[in-house]
């Protein structure tokens, strides 16, 4: 196994243990905003697209770039913009309310 | 390492420390909001920091850069405006359809560097099965996040869709993933293979999620994040960039919890749901 290999497999799990971690019980009403701000994060994958657009050099890459490029961008584009409008919702809310729901 | 090299490797490092403190964050009501926009920064740090290593990279072509932007601009703007006007109540099937197009994306950079490693040339494990699993996770995520999308939309009918022979059908794909496998790994590139690979994906994607039941779907949709986060690690270690390990796996283990905690909110178990077609619950169609 390459050095550059063992370090990315030591990353990929140490990252997942994190991951379980890093999740304890959450309010049922943070579920759907959770999930939303997750599935924003893995928008990160725009970078990626940023490395194939890099290296294409024919038609073929240049169409398989561009549907990466456009995929990407929606996920991380409009997966940030929907979590914030979602937690939004709470600043509405009255303290109080938003107290009880921390303390379950 | 080249100076570039290092300070991008270290901003890499931040941002994805940017998301581990945003999810930790988002664990509660009062600082969600700023831990979305801590995990936010961070993705405008990354991206940033690809910009300028592209840009100093020098090698991408001129029609690259249209292609690039072409593509953001046209993702960023539908991505944007599909977030602002989407009624509230439509946020779930939203929240899926981005799910579908970030496992796409991640299949599409695993297709990309399986063919541009060149045709007939025999590959390293190191890359063959990582490039397997990133477009099989990513297809698979892919079809069933729009079928998803659709059954809470109310344009895939929300009750379970069965139909004779589904189960054969489920080992026909199965087998025909593991054959896709043995020939993407095993053998060298061959654009039909990576094709095989991803219909099946695409088809079991659609097997898994038509039987379940449209109110058992936020779960599904849940999982189905946590897999497209499995997809972008699986693309990282594809195109070697640490950023995307971290942050897929992040997604992909904190997702799984998520989907767990999602079931057990509504008294299902994980297993029972994916099982499909028992109580549908479905009480709202």
């Amino acid at each position: 196994m390459s050095e550059e290999l063992f370090t990315n497999l030591a990353i990929f799990v140490l990252s997942l243990l994190v991951g379980f971690e890093v999740m304890s019980k959450i309010p049922a009403t943070l579920q759907t905003p959770m999930m939303s701000g997750a599935n924003a994060i893995h928008g990160v994958v725009v970078v990626g697209a940023f490395v194939i657009a890099a290296e294409a050099n024919s038609w073929v890459f240049y169409i398989l770039a561009f549907f990466g490029a456009v995929f990407a961008a929606i996920n991380v584009a409009g997966g940030y913009t929907v979590t914030d409008r979602m937690l939004g919702m709470f600043d509405r809310k009255p303290k109080a309310k938003s107290e009880g729901d921390d303390s379950k | 390492m080249s100076t570039l090299q290092t300070i991008a490797s270290l901003i890499y490092l931040i941002s994805a420390v940017c998301y581990v403190l945003g999810v930790h964050m988002m664990r509660s009501p009062k600082t969600a909001r700023k831990g979305n926009g801590l995990s936010a920064i961070g993705m405008f740090m990354a991206v940033i920091m690809i910009i300028i290593e592209v840009v100093a990279d020098g090698k991408i072509t001129a029609t690259g850069w249209i292609v690039l932007i072409a593509g953001l601009a046209v993702g960023i703007a539908y991505g944007v405006v599909k977030a602002r006007k989407v009624p509230m109540t439509d946020v779930p099937q939203l929240v899926s359809l981005f799910n579908a197009v970030g496992g796409g994306a991640a299949a599409v950079i695993g297709i990309f560097d399986y063919l541009m490693k060149g045709d007939g040339v025999a590959l390293s494990l190191a890359f063959s099965i990582p490039v397997f699993l990133d477009v099989i996770i990513g297809g698979i995520t892919f079809s069933g996040s729009l079928i998803a999308t659709g059954k809470l939309s109310g344009k895939v009918p929300g009750k379970p869709i069965t139909f004779p022979g589904a189960k054969i059908l489920n080992i026909i794909v199965v087998l025909g993933m593991l054959v896709a496998a043995w020939f993407m790994i095993a053998t060298p590139t061959n654009i039909w293979f990576v094709i095989l690979g991803l219909a099946m994906a695409l088809i079991f994607g659609l097997l898994m999620t038509l039987p379940i039941g449209g109110a058992d779907m936020p779960v599904v949709v849940s999982l189905l994040n946590a897999f497209t986060g499995l997809a972008v690690a699986f693309a990282g270690f594809v195109i070697n960039n640490q950023v995307l390990i971290i942050a897929g796996a992040l997604v992909g283990a904190a997702g799984t919890i998520l989907t767990l905690q999602m079931a057990e909110a509504m008294n299902r178990s994980v297993a029972n749901i994916l099982a499909g077609g028992f109580g549908t619950g479905d009480s709202d169609s």
